[in-house]
């Protein structure tokens, strides 16, 4: 009989996901409903972290370094779309004077 | 509950809360803070995750750059005052919602349907793969090529932003 059984006392691989999961729809539900276009950047940030958490945590738990790998690009690309997607909101602020993104609609039709 | 655990969860906690609150803070500033604490809690975690490298990695470029770029555009632009975002409840954020809970639905859906219940503890590889010495390992012969086109990519972002930023984008 196992008295001191290790392997409870570890945090599962899907206690990650879920809150992976939980993250991501944060991020989704602020992509949808908030209309500053800041916070809107801010929540991409969040989904993207939201899957860079699930990479790692799938990473170790499997023992391959492939997911690490993944996130660190993923988080090149992710510093490489704040420059640019900031110059974008600065630029727009610079034409129309607002970040809300129900006035920026220029490109609707 | 073991110290595990309780690293584990406590850090889950904030992460969740700042998340939430994220949203709701009406001041983009607020949000932006917000957004820095769960940044924070996130290198946590990946720090009971063995990943050493991603934690410290994590926290200087998100914490310590796109963050601070963040802000430093919210403050040049002062938005502080939110009244001019009126954010009201239109039809279109019931659905948001509705829409995203139903997402929560289906990612909760399939995880209890996949084999990640399989995985109850860490690889004992976890351990070395998180180190600088095998992650630089990695990267400079496995996947070189990519790393070498990031490079080209952060050129191509640097110009970018140099471009659009510039004044008189349209006259």
């Amino acid at each position: 009989m196992v008295l001191w059984d290790e392997s409870k006392d570890m945090i599962p691989l899907n206690h990650y996901l879920l809150l992976s999961a939980f993250l991501f729809t944060c991020g989704v539900l602020g992509v949808v409903v908030r209309r500053n276009a800041i916070v809107v950047f801010m929540c991409i940030e969040l989904m993207l972290n939201a899957v860079n958490l699930s990479l790692i945590a799938f990473s170790s738990f499997l023992g391959d370094a492939t997911g690490q790998m993944l996130v660190f690009f993923v988080m090149v690309v992710a510093a490489a779309e704040a420059a640019v997607g900031l110059a974008i909101i600065i630029a727009l602020f610079r034409n129309k004077q607002t970040v809300n993104i129900d006035e920026l609609n220029i490109l609707k039709w | 509950m073991t110290f595990e655990q309780v690293v584990f969860y406590g850090l889950a906690a904030v992460t969740v809360f700042s998340a939430i609150m994220m949203l709701l803070q009406r001041n983009p500033v607020n949000s932006a803070l917000f957004l820095i604490l769960n940044f924070f809690c996130l290198g946590g975690l990946y720090l009971t995750l063995n990943a050493q490298f991603i934690a410290i990695v994590h926290v200087l470029v998100y914490a310590g750059a796109i963050m601070v770029l963040i802000l430093f555009v919210i403050m040049l632009l002062n938005l502080g005052d939110d009244k001019r975002l009126r954010e009201h409840l239109g039809l279109r954020m019931y659905f948001g919602i509705a829409f995203s809970v139903a997402l929560l639905v289906e990612l909760l859906y399939i995880l209890g349907f996949s084999s990640a219940n399989n995985y109850t503890q860490q690889s004992p590889a976890a351990v070395e793969i998180g180190t600088v010495e095998y992650i630089g390992k990695v990267l400079f012969t496995k996947f070189l090529f990519p790393f070498e086109i990031t490079s080209f990519l952060l050129l191509v972002a640097i110009v970018g932003a140099v471009i659009l930023a510039k004044k008189k984008l349209i006259q």
